[in-house]
C-alpha cells in the first residue's frame, strides 16, 4: 500500500509545521493574542492586508474583464499582438516585477523623472508608496488570471444565448447584463479568488514599496527578525485563516450558482467598421502593449546600466556588459545562481514523485483516507507562503526524532523543502487533470494482460500522467527559481537563491546587477519553457 | 461442490462460478449466481443494467473478490487469484487499447507482460492481428482505427497470450447497427476456434442469441435462469424470464396440469401448455406467456377466439404487428402475416399456436 507513506510525507511536510504554529500561538496560553489584539501596528496590518486584495481584486476585474471583451469579441488592428503580449505580466517572476516597476515608476524612475521634466516640477510628481502602488503592481501582474479565465469564458460562451436574447428584443446593455455577465460569474468568481489569495499572500510588493505601511506578511517577517515569535505565530496564524476563510466565502458564493457553460463558442469577432473607432482601439492597444512590455524591457535595460552612476538622469547615462561579465565570473555573484536551480530542481523531483504517486491514488484507488489526501493535496494553495515558511522556521529547528523534528533551517535542504511544499497542489492537479482523462480501464486492461505492477505503471500510468507531469514540472521549476516569499523568511547565506541576491544588490543601490539577474532569471523561466515544450514535442 | 445448473459436468478446462456473491455496502450486486462455461462453450450473461452482469464478469476476471462463492477454471479454485495471473484474455466495452502504443505494441503488450523478447512478441502480435483481419494495422495509431478495428485489436491482443478463458464486456455495444450484424458472426467463428470458456455480457437479447451458445440471464444480481436460447424463450421459468426475453403477454391462468384455461370476457380458452425445467406440475397462480406469432387474427364470428378492437397497427417487414384490446385493462400483440384489418376493427384473436408456457407468479 502507497498510500500510507505519501499520507504520512503529506501530513509531516504539509499539516506538522502549520499545526506547530497554530499550538505556538498558544505557547504562554492566550498572552501573545492579547498582545496580537491590543497592537495597533498588527490590527492595522490585518485591515491593509485585507483591504490591500479586495482592492487588488476589483483592479484586476477592472482590467482584465474589458481586455477580455475588446480581445475576445472584436476585430482590430493590432489584436494580434495585444493578445501575444496580454500574459505578459505573468512571466515575471513576483520581485522582479517589482523592481522593474521601481525602475519605471519610482522615485527616480524613467517614467516619473520624464514628467518631472517635461512639467518642470522640482521633484517627483508621484511617490511608489502605499497601498495605491502595491495594489498598481498586483494589477498589472495578477489581472492576467481574470483575463484568461473571462476569455476562456467567452470562448466557451454559447452565442445562440445571445442571440435568443436580442431575438427577443434584449438590447445591447440589457444583453450583457442579463445574459452574458451572470453566465461569467463563475470565470469571474474563480480568477477573484486566485487574485484575493495572492495578494494577500503578496510579500514582495509591500515590503518594497510598503514605506512604513504595516501587511500581515511582512509583520510575520519582523515579528521573526525582533525574535518575538510568539507574536509572529499569532500573525501567522491570522494571516492563514484569512486565506481559508476568503477560500471558503468564495466558494460558498460559487455553490449558490446552479447552471454550467456547456456548449462549445463557436462566434466570429466583430470587426470594428467606423474609421474614427478604429484609430481609437488601435491607439489604446498600442498603449497597452506599451504599458504590458515596458517592465520588461525596463529591466534588460538597465541591466546594461554601469552600477552606481545612474543618479538624476531619466536613463541610465552608461551602458557595459560588466554586469553580466561578473555574474559569470566573480563565484559569490554566481553561487545564487547555481544554488537557485539546483534547489529547483531537487523539489521540482520531489514534487513529481509524491504528486503522482498521491494524483494517482486519488483518482484510481478507493481507500478510506482518499478525502483526506485530496485535501492534503490542497492545502499548501490555501495557506500563504509566508504562513508555510514560517511554519518550517517554528517546526525543522531541531533534531529531536520523537516529535518528527529534524534539524533543517540553517540548512540548504531548508528552501527545496518550502519550494517543495509550495508547489504540491500545482503539480498535483495538473498530473490528475492528465490521469483522469484516461480510460480507467486501461490499468485493468494492463494486469489482465498479466502486467506487474511496476510494468502497469511505467508502461500505462505514466504515460497517461506524462503530459500533466510536464506541464505541473515546468510550473513548479519555474516558480521555484524565482521563488522570494518563502526564502525571505528561511534563506542562509550559502544557499541564498537569486531573489535574495536581486534584494541585496538593491539595497546595496547596484541596479544593474540586480537586474542582470533579474534578466538572467526570466531567461531561465524561458529556457525551462522551452525545454519542457521540446520535450512534449518530441515524445507526442 | 453441488453442480451449477445448466453445467456442463466433467468438462476440463471449465470455468465455473458457485454460489457467488457480492455486495457493495447496504447493495448486494450478485446474489448467489452460479454457472459454468465449457471449453469452446459461448455463454452470454443478459441482464438490463443494474442486473450485476458487470460485477459477474469482473468477479469472473479477478477484479473484484466476491463476498462468497468461488471461482474454478478446470476444477482449480482461483477466487483469490488477482487477473495479472490469471491468464484470462479481456475485451473491454470501450475496449481499452493503450492510446500511447501503435496497434502492435498494443496486441505485443500481454507478451511484453510475460517476458516474451521484442521480435518474438511482435512476430506473434503480426500473427494475431492477420487471425483478426487486420494484417496491416501494425503500426497504425490507435486513434486512426475505426470502432469495429478497435474491437478487433482489442480482440487480437485478448487471444494473442493464449488465454484460459476469454471475457468479453458489452462486446458490440459501441458498433453501428449495421457492422453489428455482420461482427456478431465474425465474433462467434473467432470465439469458437480459441476453443476456451467464453463469457460475454451484453443488455441485448438479439446479441445474446446470435453469439451465444447458452444464456445466464440476471435480475437484480439473481441469476433467473440459465439455458440455452430456445429454453429461455419456450421454456422460462418465471415471469421475469418471459416478460424479459422476446415479445409477449402475460396472462393469469388456471393451471390444468397439460393445459391452462384463460378466461377473457365471455370466452375461456382451453390451451396447451409447456413447463420450464424448474416450474412445478400444478401452480396456484399461473400465467401463461402468450407471444405474438402463437396468436391469430380471426373473424368476430369464430368460437375459439377472444374478442377485441385494434388499437394500433403497425408494419413490421415481413408481417403486421396489431395491439388488440382484449378487455379493460388485457391488450395483446398479434402477428399476422395478412395485414388487411385496420386500426378501430373489431376482431377475434384465437390462441392456435402453442404450446404456451406457463410460468409462476
Amino acid at each position: 500500500m502507497i498510500a500510507v507513506p505519501v499520507m504520512l510525507l503529506l501530513l509531516w511536510t504539509v499539516v506538522f509545521p502549520n499545526a506547530a504554529v497554530i499550538v505556538g500561538s498558544f505557547e504562554n496560553g492566550l498572552e501573545h493574542w492579547r498582545e496580537f489584539a491590543a497592537s495597533p501596528a498588527d490590527r492595522e496590518a490585518l485591515r491593509t492586508s485585507l483591504v490591500i486584495s479586495i482592492a487588488s481584486v476589483f483592479a484586476s476585474l477592472a482590467i482584465g474583464i474589458p481586455l477580455a471583451f475588446l480581445l475576445g469579441r472584436f476585430e482590430f488592428p493590432g489584436r494580434r499582438l495585444l493578445r501575444a503580449v496580454a500574459t505578459l505580466p505573468a512571466a515575471l517572476p513576483p520581485l522582479v516585477g517589482v523592481i522593474a516597476f521601481l525602475f519605471l515608476y519610482g522615485e527616480s524612475g524613467v517614467i516619473t523623472r520624464t514628467f518631472q521634466s517635461a512639467l518642470g516640477l522640482g521633484e517627483a510628481p508621484w511617490r511608489l508608496q502605499g497601498v495605491s502602488a502595491i495594489v498598481f503592481v498586483h494589477a498589472y501582474t495578477m489581472y492576467v488570471y481574470v483575463f484568461l479565465f473571462v476569455s476562456a469564458g467567452l470562448e466557451r460562451f454559447d452565442a445562440t444565448l445571445d442571440e435568443a436574447a436580442s431575438g427577443l428584443g434584449a438590447s445591447t446593455w440589457q444583453r450583457l447584463r442579463r445574459v452574458t455577465l451572470p453566465l461569467l460569474m463563475p470565470a469571474v468568481a474563480g480568477s477573484s479568488l486566485l487574485v484575493f489569495m495572492n495578494a494577500l499572500g503578496s510579500f514582495s510588493a509591500p515590503y518594497i514599496f510598503g514605506g512604513g505601511l504595516r501587511v500581515l506578511s511582512t509583520q510575520i517577517l519582523a515579528s521573526k527578525i525582533n525574535g518575538a515569535m510568539g507574536l509572529a505565530y499569532v500573525e501567522t496564524t491570522v494571516l492563514a485563516l484569512s486565506a481559508i476563510a476568503g477560500l471558503l466565502l468564495f466558494r460558498w458564493i460559487d455553490r449558490k450558482r446552479k447552471y454550467t457553460l456547456a456548449s462549445k463558442g463557436g462566434r466570429t469577432r466583430r470587426v470594428i467598421q467606423s474609421r474614427r473607432a478604429q484609430i481609437l482601439t488601435a491607439f489604446a492597444a498600442a498603449l497597452i502593449v506599451i504599458t504590458l512590455v515596458l517592465p520588461h524591457l525596463m529591466v534588460i535595460l538597465v541591466s546594461f546600466a554601469r552600477d552606481g552612476v545612474w543618479t538624476t538622469q531619466v536613463l541610465p547615462p552608461e551602458y557595459t556588459l560588466e554586469n553580466y561579465r561578473r555574474l559569470f565570473s566573480e563565484p559569490q555573484l554566481w553561487r545564487p545562481i547555481t544554488n537557485s536551480v539546483s534547489m529547483a530542481l531537487i523539489a521540482t523531483a520531489a514534487n513529481l514523485v509524491v504528486c503522482f504517486l498521491a494524483a494517482y491514488l486519488i483518482v484510481f484507488r478507493k481507500f478510506s483516507g482518499r478525502r483526506l489526501l485530496e485535501l492534503l493535496v490542497a492545502l499548501p494553495w490555501a495557506i500563504p507562503a509566508t504562513a508555510i515558511a514560517l511554519g518550517l522556521a517554528a517546526t525543522f529547528n531541531q533534531n529531536d526524532l520523537l516529535s518528527g523534528r529534524v534539524l533543517l533551517v540553517g540548512t540548504f535542504w531548508i528552501l527545496p523543502l518550502a519550494y517543495f511544499i509550495r508547489d504540491i497542489p500545482l503539480v498535483a492537479s495538473a498530473v490528475e487533470g492528465s490521469l483522469r482523462q484516461m480510460d480507467p480501464s486501461l490499468e485493468d486492461a494492463a494486469r489482465g494482460l498479466g502486467a506487474s505492477w511496476m510494468l502497469t505503471m511505467r508502461r500505462v500510468i505514466l504515460p497517461a500522467a506524462r503530459p500533466g507531469l510536464v506541464a505541473g514540472g515546468l510550473l513548479a521549476a519555474v516558480t521555484a527559481v524565482g521563488e522570494f516569499v518563502a526564502s525571505v523568511v528561511l534563506y542562509t547565506h550559502a544557499n541564498r537563491p537569486i531573489s535574495m541576491e536581486i534584494l541585496a544588490q538593491l539595497r546595496a543601490l547596484a541596479f544593474g546587477t540586480a537586474a542582470a539577474y533579474s534578466v538572467l532569471l526570466i531567461l531561465l523561466v524561458l529556457a525551462m519553457t522551452l525545454a519542457a515544450r521540446s520535450f512534449e514535442e518530441r515524445i507526442a | 461442490m453441488t453442480a451449477a445448473p445448466g453445467a456442463r459436468k466433467g468438462d476440463d478446462g471449465a470455468l465455473a462460478l458457485t454460489g457467488i456473491t457480492r455486495r457493495f455496502g447496504d447493495y448486494t450486486a450478485v446474489d448467489d449466481v452460479s454457472f459454468e462455461v465449457g471449453r469452446g462453450e459461448l455463454l452470454a450473461v443478459v441482464g438490463a443494467s443494474g442486473s450485476g452482469k458487470t460485477t459477474t464478469l469482473r468477479i469472473a476476471a479477478g477484479y473484484e473478490v466476491p463476498d462468497s462463492g468461488t471461482v474454478t477454471l478446470g476444477g482449480a479454485d482461483i477466487t483469490n487469484v488477482p487477473p495479472e495471473r490469471r491468464g484470462f484474455g479481456m475485451v473491454f466495452q470501450h475496449y481499452a487499447l493503450f492510446p500511447h502504443m501503435s496497434v502492435a505494441h498494443n496486441v505485443a503488450f500481454g507478451l511484453e507482460a510475460r517476458g516474451v523478447n521484442k521480435t518474438d512478441r511482435l512476430e506473434k502480435a503480426r500473427q494475431a492481428l492477420a487471425a483478426v483481419g487486420l494484417q496491416e494495422a501494425g503500426d497504425r495509431a490507435i486513434q486512426s482505427l475505426s470502432g469495429g478495428e478497435q474491437q478487433r485489436v482489442a480482440l487480437a491482443r485478448a487471444m494473442v497470450i493464449e488465454p484460459r478463458a476469454l471475457l468479453l464486456d458489452e462486446p458490440l455495444s459501441n458498433l453501428d447497427p449495421t457492422l453489428r450484424q455482420t461482427m456478431r458472426d465474425d465474433l462467434r467463428a473467432m470465439l469458437r476456434r480459441v476453443g476456451v470458456p467464453a463469457l460475454f455480457v451484453t443488455h441485448d437479447q438479439e446479441d445474446a442469441f446470435a453469439i451465444s451458445d447458452r444464456i445466464a440471464l440476471l435480475k437484480l444480481g439473481k441469476l433467473l435462469q440459465c439455458g440455452t436460447a430456445e429454453d429461455l424463450y419456450h421454456r422460462p421459468v418465471s415471469r421475469e424470464v418471459a416478460s424479459f426475453i422476446g415479445r409477449g403477454t402475460i396472462l393469469p391462468a388456471t393451471d390444468n396440469g397439460a393445459t391452462a384455461s384463460v378466461r377473457i370476457g365471455p370466452y375461456t380458452a382451453e390451451i396447451p401448455v409447456v413447463r420450464g425445467d424448474s416450474v412445478a406440475p400444478r401452480l396456484e397462480h399461473a400465467y401463461v406467456v402468450v407471444r405474438p406469432d402463437a396468436l391469430e387474427l380471426v373473424g368476430t364470428d369464430d368460437t375459439r377466439a377472444w374478442k377485441g378492437r385494434i388499437l394500433n397497427r403497425r408494419f413490421a417487414g415481413g408481417a403486421v404487428m396489431y395491439r388488440v384490446e382484449l378487455g379493460a385493462d388485457v391488450t395483446v400483440e398479434v402477428e399476422s402475416a395478412s395485414g388487411t384489418a385496420r386500426e378501430g376493427d373489431l376482431v377475434g384473436v384465437a390462441p392456435t399456436r402453442g404450446p404456451f408456457p406457463l410460468v409462476p407468479r
